[in-house]
């Protein structure tokens, strides 16, 4: 009994220290990012990496704003990102909830329809899309961005899944005491979709956040930029001022950092509904 | 909705003379079948022409199923209409487009299998097509592993076990162009880069300090390296999930048999979890054919131009139609990465139906 104590101890002590080593890996090149953002240029590199600068230089989180037009960069983005995660929660849920709970007519082809595209990487039809937008007059247009990410099939076809594990006795309850479809959806589907609208919150306010072939395609005019090509941008202009560089990159985290921790504890749930069953 | 028009007696009795034929027609068939699904298709049916018939009593300008119809519609409206104009029409289009000759301004030519004959003969993307398989290779055993290994140290009961979750999902919801700028620092071809430093305070000689991205012996190696860092995360979720799904019982029936930890792990954890790793692996080799901005922002430097040495099928397609504006033969490209990801997902599809069986 003794032994088996000792080795299941030691078993704990190896299993600990492979997870921090792991957290580690994870986190050093954060660490090393926050790190050299307080820095001088000519300090950065310097061997053995000094994790807290002595004299942590706040000025590169000023200066990066006067150097490329980051605040314009940042409320593209802002809006960008927060008409798209709207239009998505709204659009998907409310599709959603008909294909789940709701008998009509050319039901199963048009989902059919969804179910078809979501085989089609965006990749092989981006050529098209482009040009399709682009004869509608949407090229270098905020619009452009918000039609590509709003619609997505990905969104229908996970809150579908969602809707179908609630009960239909629910719905027929409260069409019997006199909602209507749209009630129920608000009153009683809405509420209880919090896991799902979540998750989904979460993969398009990151995917949007952090897209950059779309913006990079469409968007021309400097002003019109997003934060992630605005930072691309930045980078490839002035290489080397890798102080400015991390602060803007470190920046461009926060909001992502802080959508992805106040929701993701509903997040593995969200991944389990809709991952693996799909 | 519920205007009604005066009712002729005559009219109505037309209507009921061959709709209720019909109806008894569906229930003699409905009591006949025996396939359960059949069985409540017909009855479905019969709902319908009941309700025509009713409709037909009373003269309404929509049937109740008619009513429910529009608000079924209504619900999936306004995303269909976005996703039709802004999606489907797209995808119609790319595969016309691919049999096309267009430049985007002058008028469109059929080229048959011209476009696809150009890409044979065309050095950049058959590097392109190798690079992306090369990859694909790399990255889906390599990010399985670790993803696996993950998740079954983060489904132990231990301290901080949310802390370790989040932290190694976090890259992957990081923004691309930020982490990728530290990776090239970090990675920096330079003796003076951190890792370099490192592994050369290590001992090893300044002449072998791996070049990294810079290096075309290395430069896949780094791009695969980072892309299972970023990415592990994400399928480690649904690897915990998947591991969350296995019954409890089985675990305490082998532990009377007294198997350790080890055999645990390879004769029940490993087998229970075959349909996760299935799924894991069809997506993962999806996401791997798609891979584009990785490779842009490690190897492409300040130009944002790839070489032949990194070149990956998504860029091909870019360069060809919004540099070269060869939109046709763009789309021949597009094709051939379809095709690959098609193939993947039939084999999903069937190993679907093996699992779920």
């Amino acid at each position: 009994m003794k032994i088996q104590n000792t080795k299941t101890k030691t078993l704990r002590v190896i299993l600990y220290a492979v997870l921090i080593a792991l957290a580690l890996v994870m986190l050093v090149p954060f660490a090393w990012m926050l790190s050299a953002s307080f820095k001088l240029d000519k300090d950065v590199f310097i061997f053995p990496i000094e994790w807290i600068p002595k004299n942590p230089r706040w000025q590169n989180y000023v200066d990066i704003w006067s150097k490329i037009p980051l605040m314009t960069f940042v409320l593209n983005t802002v809006k960008l990102t927060l008409i798209v995660t709207f239009l998505q929660l709204l659009t998907s849920s409310f599709a959603a909830y008909a294909f789940a709970k709701l008998d009509f007519k050319g039901k199963d082809l048009l989902f059919l329809a969804y179910i078809a595209t979501i085989a089609v990487p965006w990749q092989v039809y981006m050529v098209p899309q482009f040009m399709m937008m682009r004869s509608m007059g949407l090229a270098d247009t905020h619009l452009a961005i918000i039609f590509l990410q709003a619609f997505s099939a990905f969104g229908v076809f996970m809150m579908k899944q969602f809707y179908e594990g609630i009960p239909t006795e629910l719905c027929e309850a409260a069409r019997i005491d006199g909602m209507t479809e749209y009630q129920i959806w608000y009153k009683i589907m809405l509420p209880l979709s919090k896991p799902s609208l979540s998750t989904l919150t979460i993969f398009t306010f990151v995917n949007t956040w952090n897209d950059f072939l779309g913006p990079l395609i469409y968007l021309t005019t400097e002003s019109k930029k997003t934060l992630q090509l605005g930072l691309r941008m930045f980078i490839s202009q002035f290489g080397s001022e890798y102080g400015l560089i991390m602060a803007a990159s470190v920046l461009s985290l926060i909001p992502v950092l802080i959508v992805f921790l106040s929701l993701q504890k509903y997040f593995v749930e969200g991944v389990a509904a809709s991952g693996v069953k799909g | 909705m519920g205007k009604t028009k005066t009712i002729d007696p005559a009219v109505v009795q037309k209507k009921l003379s061959v709709l209720e034929p019909q109806l008894e027609r569906l229930q003699q068939q409905a009591e006949e079948e025996t396939d359960l699904k059949k069985k409540l298709k017909l009855g479905r049916q019969a709902d319908r022409m009941r309700d025509k018939i009713r409709q037909a009593k009373t003269g309404e300008r929509f049937s109740r199923q008619a009513k429910r119809d529009l608000v079924a519609y209504s619900f999936i409206a306004p995303n269909f209409i976005g996703f039709a104009v802004f999606t489907l029409g797209p995808v119609i289009f790319a595969f016309v487009l691919a049999f096309l000759k267009w430049d985007g301004n002058n008028a469109m030519e059929f080229a048959g299998l011209n476009n696809f004959a150009l890409m044979v003969g065309n050095k950049r993307f058959l590097a392109a097509l190798r690079n992306t398989v090369i990859y694909c290779v790399a990255t889906v055993p390599f990010t399985l592993a670790v993803a696996l290994a993950l998740a079954v140290l983060l489904n132990q009961k231990i301290k901080g076990r949310n802390f370790f979750r989040t932290v190694s999902f976090f890259p992957y919801v990081a923004s691309l162009v930020a982490v990728a700028a530290v990776w090239n620092m970090l990675f920096s071809p330079a003796k003076s880069g951190p890792v370099n430093m490192i592994l050369y305070n290590l001992g090893m000689a300044a002449k072998s300090l791996p070049k990294w991205s810079a290096d075309k012996n290395w430069v896949m190696f780094t791009v695969v390296f980072f892309s299972v860092w970023k990415n592990m995360g994400y399928y480690m979720v649904i690897y915990l999930a998947g591991l969350q799904g296995i019954n409890g019982e089985l675990y305490e029936a082998c532990g009377l048999d007294g198997a350790n930890t080890w055999q645990r792990f390879w004769y029940i954890t490993l087998p229970q979890l075959r349909p996760t790793t299935f799924f894991v692996t069809i997506i993962l080799t999806i996401n791997c054919f798609k891979v584009y901005d990785i490779v842009y922002m490690l190897a492409g430097g300040n130009t944002g131009v790839l070489n032949e040495s990194a070149i990956v099928l998504v860029y091909h397609i870019y360069e060809e139609a919004f540099r070269n504006w060869n939109l046709g033969y763009a789309s021949a490209v597009a094709m051939v990465l379809f095709l690959m990801v098609l193939a993947i997902t039939l084999v999903q599809f069937r190993g679907e139906k093996k699992y779920s069986a």
